[in-house]
């Protein structure tokens, strides 16, 4: 692993990005914010600006008019960006998959680098999930 | 000129300001972490942080906006908080003596991080970041006045000395201001200022993450934000530093004495982020109320008291 791809994984910004979510995908991720969990030890923040961003979180279906500002947001960022979809929504669609504003799961739109299924995830499962990003 | 150089490039301006600044960055969000019971990153995250912005992220420049003053602006931050840091460290260190007016000089070179920010913004035409930029203006209005009576005050409890080796040693010999009636006003007045020059919460409202998505820092990313974490890390160093070199009897190296100095940086910066941390950020106009009104009055009967000699 070189010099840069090890600065780079210790220091992981994340932006949040929730679609049409039934939100409960949003809390169980600011969960991993809290002391039980607290994903800063890893070096993660939570960012404000997608500018700031390398890891994109997509949670919630996305439909018609997410889907333009997921690209939008996805082409805004700084790259080497990384992408996860969290939550049954995100991968696939779940319960949101047949209805009609539905826009495609989050890899038909961008490119996705780690799925975390669950309706919802557990925190455990997310930093699973963020663990395997990082050795990947 | 190599010497001045020295004394600007490595030793105690950009580099060794900028480390000791990221230590104490780490710190303040270790302590951060401890306050709400979580464990808090590593020793060198902000040295990861700044490391990944420098060498891995893209830089993206604004499309409607000017781009050499967009990329130019943190460039100078960096440079004027190493000019300011190199004025402060000198005497406080030890190393040379300075000259005579020193205090004024640092004073406006410490408004420049602040102000280039504010170029920054405006130049990057992204609506939110005008937003912040105008409050950090308001800002630094509100905070400026104050700043300047707290050094009058200090100015005055010193014998109208304006030279900062002289205040330093004027306190080594007497002992430090902070330990009269005055000095103790002045302290805390001095300490809700470096939190407003910081940007630090309860004065946030430039950066605010969650009304404005980081205000005036919103269209940086790769190499000019790090140059901004730079300067802000350098910043939260000499910031602390021109406080305990004013009011608390200056760093002194020899011995013991230097676990003493670093004690006393450390306290400080635990001041100020526990201010940070039990206080939720105010609204722009309550800040200028409470410099103009409240912070102002407290450093006016600082003086007062001062011209009596408590
Ligand atoms: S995956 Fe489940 S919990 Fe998450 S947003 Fe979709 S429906 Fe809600």
């Amino acid at each position: 692993m070189g010099f840069k791809e090890f600065c780079f994984k210790k220091s992981l910004w994340l932006f949040h990005f929730g679609g049409a979510s039934c939100n409960n995908c949003d809390i169980e991720i600011l969960d991993c914010l809290t002391p039980r969990y607290d994903v800063e030890r890893f070096g993660m923040l939570l960012v404000g600006s997608i500018r700031h961003a390398d890891v994109l979180l997509v949670n919630g279906s996305i439909n018609q008019r997410d889907k333009s500002r997921l690209l939008e947001l996805y082409e805004q960022a700084p790259k080497p960006i990384l992408v996860v979809a969290i939550g049954a929504c995100g991968c696939t669609g779940g319960i949101f998959a047949e209805g009609n504003t539905f826009a495609g799961p989050v890899d038909k739109i961008i490119p996705v680098d780690a799925y975390i299924p669950g309706c919802p995830p557990k925190p455990e499962a997310i930093l699973a999930g963020i663990v395997k990003l990082l050795n990947k | 000129m190599a010497e001045q150089l020295f004394y600007f490039l490595i030793f105690p301006g950009l580099l060794f300001a900028a480390i000791v600044g990221g230590l104490l960055s780490w710190y303040d969000r270790k302590i951060t972490a401890w306050v709400q019971f979580r464990k808090g990153p590593p020793l060198f995250q902000p040295f990861y942080d700044f490391l990944k912005l420098l060498l891995v992220k893209e830089t993206i420049l604004p499309k409607h906006g000017s781009k050499g003053v967009f990329l130019a602006a943190p460039v100078f931050a960096v440079f004027g908080a190493s000019i300011a840091g190199v004025f402060i460290l000198l005497p406080l260190l030890g190393i040379e003596t300075g000259f005579k007016g020193d205090i004024i000089v640092i004073f406006y070179l410490l408004t420049i991080p602040s102000l280039t920010y504010i170029i920054g913004a405006l130049a990057s035409g992204n609506p939110l970041a005008a937003v912040g930029g105008s409050r950090e203006m308001k800002l630094i209005l509100s905070y400026e006045l104050t700043f300047l009576l707290v050094l009058a005050g200090i100015i005055q409890k010193a014998g109208m000395t304006i030279s900062f080796n002289e205040i330093i040693s004027l306190q080594t010999i007497n002992g430090a201001f902070a330990g009269s009636i005055s000095g103790i006003l002045l302290f805390i007045v001095f300490i809700f200022c470096i939190q407003a020059k910081l940007a630090l919460v309860p004065f946030d409202m430039p950066e605010a993450e969650t009304e404005i998505s980081e205000g005036i820092m919103i269209e940086y990313s790769g190499t000019p934000y790090a140059m901004i974490k730079m300067a802000k890390y350098i910043m939260f160093f000499i910031l602390p530093a021109f406080l305990i070199g004013l009011l608390w009897g200056g760093l002194n190296f020899e011995g013991i004495n230097i676990l003493w100095s670093i004690l006393k940086i450390l306290f400080v910066v635990l001041l100020l982020t526990l201010i940070r941390n039990t206080n939720p950020r105010v609204k722009i106009k309550q800040a200028i109320r409470y410099f103009l009104v409240w912070m102002n009055l407290l450093a006016i009967i600082a003086i007062v008291l001062s011209y009596f000699g408590l």
